[in-house]
């Protein structure tokens, strides 16, 4: 195989001739069953690389074949192969989904050394589906509405991002994210690997302890209210791996190609229509048939 | 009475890629790029003259503007007592002071093979790295290895504590100067670990740099450092 990658994420076990593929539930079977295992069956790798969704030359003349072979083929994919060797350690992370695992290995502000990798990883994935051949010009519909409401136009989204990219100092990420809380679009940027996943806690727990009242009478499952507070949108990864072989040190003009020629307003559409299922953002506009 | 303005040493030959700005009415000095003592080529194969010429021609130049930039904007916000201005420069003037300060040792620890790059230290710093890290090699091995595993960017420097009298060696995140990690922390070998340092060359090798970049270190420029700090 020229590149060994798997095209779906998490829980995967690779091993030279095959790829299983486990739910959660019969990875802790197999953690049980590992020990002294009869069967000789053994969870070797959590996660795979996976592909963007367009072929590395795709996003050419704005983001060259260079660049993804580099950054994908080499950062992304040492991310990945890092995880894993960090997981098959011990199976103390066992079982988590990419989400779960980011914020326990977050550790409220004190990461565990799985969380860079993982968080990455993460990151990774998504920013290479914020993109798409094509890409840029305008969202529609329902995304720009929503934008208009939350920045006043979209010309003042571009300034806030554009900004908020321009003054991230050092490594890190600018994101568009739905708060549901608030029930509004913002621009946010982080540093190296945190991503807006991990600042789900703070703000979780107080919903778990208003609702552990009500557990009784309305047995909820804890982890549904805990499911993404900020729903990232669309991210745009300011780590200088990610435009140097292109731009060399300028950055603002890389942040102004990504968003007249790469970013992809159709999977900005579908993360915010998964994202409603969270966050009521008020009455559905269901179009007349 | 005008201020001179210019705060770095200038070798003779160029003049290029200053500004020096007279503000001798406002009474701030701003600062200008200090020139390399060297051909952006000079320090090949270990750092290649694309790199140390957008390093120092791009990078540099762009925390010195901005430096300046945010100190004046700092001097009018103090002159009318607009506080919070004054408070929200200060991230600008860490991050733009700080790479200012950063590089411009960073140039100076630096030297081609043939004005003594890579030659170990002797005298009292070489004394002081044999007591404190076993040998030259242990040292090069510890900072080596705490520059690949720094995440992010940042730097990772060979530190005098002048109050405690040792060496130490630590990392700082982004543009920090080693003197946040401690006030009486003297700077003697900063190594710029940040991504713009080496991946023209490199790419995500940070390892294989820090493995070359050994051979371009300057110590005499570090034994001077420390020897009249140890005074």
């Amino acid at each position: 195989m020229a590149s060994c990658v798997v095209t779906t994420s998490s829980f995967c076990t690779v091993s030279d001739s095959s790829i299983r593929l486990k739910s959660s539930k019969l990875v802790h079977l197999q953690r049980r069953r590992s020990l002294g295992s009869r069967g000789g069956l053994k969870v070797e790798a959590y996660y795979g690389l996976k592909t963007p969704p367009y072929p590395l030359d795709a996003l050419e003349p704005y983001m060259s074949q260079r660049t993804l072979e580099v950054h994908w083929g080499k950062h992304h994919r040492g991310y990945v192969d890092n995880l894993n060797k960090q997981l098959g350690k011990d199976d103390k992370l066992y079982g988590y989904t990419m989400e779960e695992l980011i914020k326990a290995t977050y550790n409220n502000g004190n990461p565990l050394p799985e969380f860079n990798n993982a968080a990455q990883v993460y990151n990774h994935d998504f920013f290479w589906e914020s993109m798409q051949p094509g890409g840029g010009d305008m969202p529609q519909k329902g995304v720009l509405e929503q934008i208009e409401k939350d920045f006043g136009s979209f010309t003042n989204f571009r300034e806030k991002f554009t900004n908020a990219a321009l003054t991230q100092f050092g490594s890190g990420w600018v994101w568009l994210v739905l708060k549901r809380e608030e029930r509004r679009l913002e621009v946010v940027k982080t540093s190296n690997a945190i991503n807006p996943l991990v600042w789900d806690d703070i703000v979780c727990e107080r919903v778990s302890l208003i609702f552990s009242c009500y557990k009784v009478m309305f047995p909820l499952d804890h982890m549904y209210f805990c499911c993404c507070c900020l729903q990232p949108i669309i991210s745009l990864d300011v780590w200088e791996h990610s435009y140097y072989i292109d731009y060399k040190n300028e950055r603002g003009k890389y942040i102004n190609t990504f968003l007249n020629h790469l970013v992809s307003w159709n999977a900005a559409m579908s993360r915010m229509a998964r994202a409603e299922a969270f966050v009521n953002l008020g009455e559905p506009n269901i179009p007349i048939a | 009475m005008a201020i001179r303005s210019v705060l770095s040493r200038r070798t003779l030959s160029s003049l290029k890629e200053s500004s020096s700005k007279l503000l001798g009415l406002r009474g701030i000095q701003t600062f200008t790029l200090p020139d390399l003592p060297y051909d952006y080529s000079a320090l090949e194969p270990a750092i290649s003259g694309e790199i140390m010429q957008i390093h120092h021609q791009k990078h540099h130049q762009t925390y010195v503007t901005n430096y300046n930039n945010a100190l004046e904007q700092l001097d009018q916000a103090v002159n009318k007592g607009d506080a919070s201005t004054v408070v929200k420069l200060h991230s600008a003037i860490k991050f733009n002071g700080g790479g200012h300060v950063n590089h411009s040792i960073f140039w100076k620890n630096l030297a081609p093979v043939n004005q003594g790059g890579g030659e170990p230290p002797k005298g009292a710093l070489g004394g002081a790295i044999d007591t404190h890290f076993g040998s030259l090699e242990g040292l090069v091995k510890k900072m080596s290895a705490e520059g690949a595993a720094l995440q992010g960017s940042g730097w990772v420097w060979l530190g005098l504590d002048k109050e405690l009298k040792k060496l130490v060696v630590d990392t700082t995140a982004n543009q920090d100067p080693l003197v946040t990690k401690g006030g009486s922390l003297v700077p003697l070998v900063g190594i710029d670990v940040w991504e713009h340092a080496y991946y023209l060359q490199y790419k995500n090798v940070r390892p294989d740099y820090l493995k070359n970049v050994w051979k371009v270190i300057n110590w005499k420029y570090a034994s001077e450092v420390y020897e009249s700090e140890c005074k």
